[in-house]
């Protein structure tokens, strides 16, 4: 059961009000103007355990995405594709409004939206990834590890997948007689092959207002947020509206818009950050 | 969904989709109110083969009274999927979608009760699909808007959604099963157009910013359609008490 | 009416149930417009919000330690205190709540207070006010209660006379009927689900009225 949220953080009227009177001006509170995102800094390779790694600084947000790679049985429907699954968890360090528990219903929003923006166009390609098509399959397990929520979690998250993914390396392995496939997690063998790039990219709408990657402060005064998940050619290969109210026609387009624009500095600073991968 | 199988087509030559209906057409649809005896609102709403219920219960104090709020009430949506909905029985127990949704279906609902007149209570409201053929959530959200209204919960205004998709790269309104597994892109949409606000959207697939405009005029014009049905429901079922 | 469906700008009505965006009205809940000068609109459909000072019938539902809790057919449960129903200082060792008042009986209570951050609370401290020892409790939906009274008590007044019983209308849409034998009180209670249905459609009151006599030709009473 979904419940209208009922433990939120208090933003003071007065610095609502104070946030408002900025965007009226186009300006915000840490002087970046409505339609540029923070600063983003990337760093991949972080987990030396993982197949691949990746953490994003989004201002004070911190995520971290680790790659693990198995293999497996592939869907029933799908035998001769490898399997992606994408997981998030709200560790409980990260903020003080995440409890202890399984996930809740944020974090497996969180999950599934980031599953479907790579899904949808393709950016692992699943052929690739079957070993012996109907029997044994790459299974490529990502984990979203929330470690510091100062808002826009998706972004930062999308970001932390692909980077993660775009870092991984499948272990090599060695095929028995017996049939029996043994994976050496000890020597990293080919990258895992990567079709596409995709980022996403959250507005958040505050009354007449259309702010791009909101801080947490933003996304307690806003009153519902778009995810727009964008590839490289800027297509548009995902979408999310999120939050307790609505957006109009033209603000959910023009949502679309800004969306494409910004996605440039989050590509911009992926491929700076991956160049080598 | 994902596996696109280029063997079946799903527009033929005469531009008709697989079930002979045109792009812009959407499956037949009844709806109806009061068919639950204890609920203080419900609605059936099928659309082709989808078939779902929806039930509301309150404003009622919750006896967890820590999860209500002191100026409004809390709106608690549940989205469940019968075990006999689907050709492969569903597991009964929630899944990962169905957690998704009913958050989504909340925040489609949101916008419209308003809750502020019963502050510390709970609004429940109980979505049960009892056959799936596509078009679910979308197909949630307006049951759900007919029987809150059927349950004399005051509203701003009406909801209604539908599921625009695009299958052999031709935008269609109201997807099935076949055309949500099979085509390139599912895009489910809810608005309360007598608010002018859209408040469910989402894209699972891809499409250029001009496809999105036009499956958003082709979205609202059938939303439009759907919430005057509703009005038409409400308005014959003047005679029926809630709860006969 | 329905949500949605524009009101004219000046109508009146009970002010949780009109939507006022700007200059345009719509209803909130399914209801009536009653045109012409003064354009009103009625509501079908009512979720009772208790006012201190309303008379309501109340059916107690639990016991605390020094209260009942009662069900008044609100959202919001409310609180009938042992102190007041006794008028005298409450002693646990003597006095035990359940010989005043039982899960299951109706009380006729007037709310003596309520706000938004706490729940109602009823007293019987009245004329008039307490347990509900005979006859029958009827409920409609709360909307159709005005109906019931009718203009200025019309229809109360005329279900009186026809049926020779006495009524208590609540606010909270219950209705206690007092009757000299049942099967009067078995056609009073048809007449009132009568009305509910058809609150309405025109011509009721002799619709009731007509309804009455003939019942009680057949039923010979």
């Amino acid at each position: 059961m979904s419940t209208t949220p009922y433990r939120l953080p208090i933003v003071p009227m007065i610095k609502k009000q104070s946030y408002l009177s900025l965007y009226r001006k186009g300006a915000r509170i840490d002087g970046r103007d409505l339609e540029t995102p923070r600063n983003v800094r990337i760093e991949v390779g972080v987990i030396d355990k993982a197949e691949g790694s990746a953490l994003v600084r989004l201002g004070n947000t911190q995520v971290i995405a680790g790659v693990k790679a198995d293999v497996g049985s592939p869907y029933r429907d799908t035998p001769d594709q490898g399997v992606l699954t994408v997981h998030a968890e709200f560790v409980p360090l990260a903020s003080p409004l995440f409890e202890p528990g399984p996930p809740d219903e944020n974090a497996v929003e969180l999950a599934r939206v980031v599953d479907r923006s790579l899904r949808e166009v393709g950016v692992i390609d699943l052929a690739s990834l079957a070993i012996r098509p109907g029997e044994r399959v790459w299974v490529i397990w990502v984990d979203l590890y929330i470690l510091d929520h100062d808002g826009n979690l998706f972004d930062a998250s999308m970001l932390a997948t692909v980077a993660a993914l775009l870092n991984a390396r499948l272990p090599e392995y060695e095929e028995l007689e017996s049939g029996e496939i043994l994976v050496d997690k000890e020597k990293p063998g080919e990258p895992l092959k990567v079709d596409h790039r995709v980022v996403t990219v959250t507005i958040a709408k505050i009354e007449d207002y259309l702010v791009v990657d909101p801080t947490l402060d933003e996304e307690t005064i806003a009153d519902a947020r778009m995810v727009v998940a964008v590839d490289e050619a800027k297509r548009i290969v995902g979408a999310q509206k999120t939050g307790g109210s609505g957006f109009t026609r033209e603000e959910l387009l023009r949502a679309v818009d800004l969306a494409i624009k910004a996605s440039e500095v989050y590509f911009k600073a992926l491929n700076e950050a991956t160049s080598k991968g | 969904m994902a596996a696109k199988q280029a063997s079946v087509r799903l527009i033929d030559e005469n531009g008709l989709r697989h079930d002979g209906r045109r792009p812009d057409e959407m499956r037949p649809v009844s709806m109806r109110v009061g068919v639950l005896s204890n609920a203080d609102g419900s609605a059936l709403f099928e659309i082709g083969k989808t078939k779902v219920l929806a039930a509301v219960y309150g404003p009622r104090e919750p006896p967890q009274r820590h999860t209500t709020l002191p100026d409004r009430a809390v709106l608690r949506v549940r989205y469940h999927m019968a075990p006999f909905s689907t050709y492969d029985r569903k597991s009964p127990a929630p899944s990962r979608r169905e957690i998704e949704l009913s958050k989504v279906i909340r925040e489609a609902l949101e916008p419209v009760v308003i809750a502020e007149l019963y502050p510390r209570t709970a609004i429940d409201v109980f979505v049960e699909v009892l056959q799936a053929d596509g078009g679910t959530r979308t197909a949630g959200v307006t049951a759900a808007s007919l029987a809150l209204a059927h349950a004399g919960i005051p509203l701003r205004g009406l909801v209604a959604g539908i599921a625009i998709g695009k299958v052999d790269g031709v935008l269609v309104v109201d997807v099935d099963e076949l055309e949500d597994s099979v085509g390139e892109a599912d895009l489910p949409i809810a608005a309360a157009p007598d608010i002018g606000l859209l408040t469910l959207f989402q894209l699972n697939g891809v499409l250029s910013r001009s496809e999105i405009e036009e499956a958003i005029e082709m979205g609202l014009s059938a939303i439009k359609r759907l919430v005057e049905m509703e009005k038409e429901t409400l308005r014959s079922s003047v005679t029926v008490l809630p709860g006969e | 009416m329905v949500p949605g469906d524009p009101l004219p700008e000046e109508v009146r009505g009970p002010e949780e149930y009109l939507v006022k965006t700007g200059k345009t009205v719509t209803p909130a809940v399914v209801g009536l417009l009653e045109p012409g000068s003064k354009p009103s609109f009625v509501p079908l459909t009512s979720i009772y919000i208790p006012s201190p000072g309303d008379i309501v019938i109340g059916l107690i539902e639990s016991q605390g330690v020094m209260n009942w809790f009662v069900d008044i057919n609100s959202p919001y449960q409310a609180i009938l205190n042992i102190q007041d129903f006794l008028k005298r200082q409450y002693n646990p060792a003597i006095d035990d709540l359940s010989r005043f008042l039982q899960i299951g009986d109706y009380v006729v209570a007037k709310v003596q207070s309520f706000d938004r951050t706490r729940n109602p609370v009823l007293t019987v401290a009245e004329e008039g006010l307490g347990r509900i020892v005979e006859g029958k409790v009827v409920e409609v939906s709360p909307a159709k209660v005005p109906r019931v009274i009718g203009r200025k008590g019309s229809m109360v007044n005329s279900l009186k006379e026809l049926t020779g019983c006495d009524f208590l209308v609540a606010v909270n849409g219950r209705i206690h009927v007092k009757c000299p034998n049942e099967d009067v009180e078995a056609i009073a209670i048809l007449a009132i689900k009568m009305i509910e249905r058809e609150a309405h459609t025109v011509g009721l009151t002799n619709r009731v009225k007509r309804f009455i006599e003939e019942e009680r030709k057949l039923r010979g009473v």
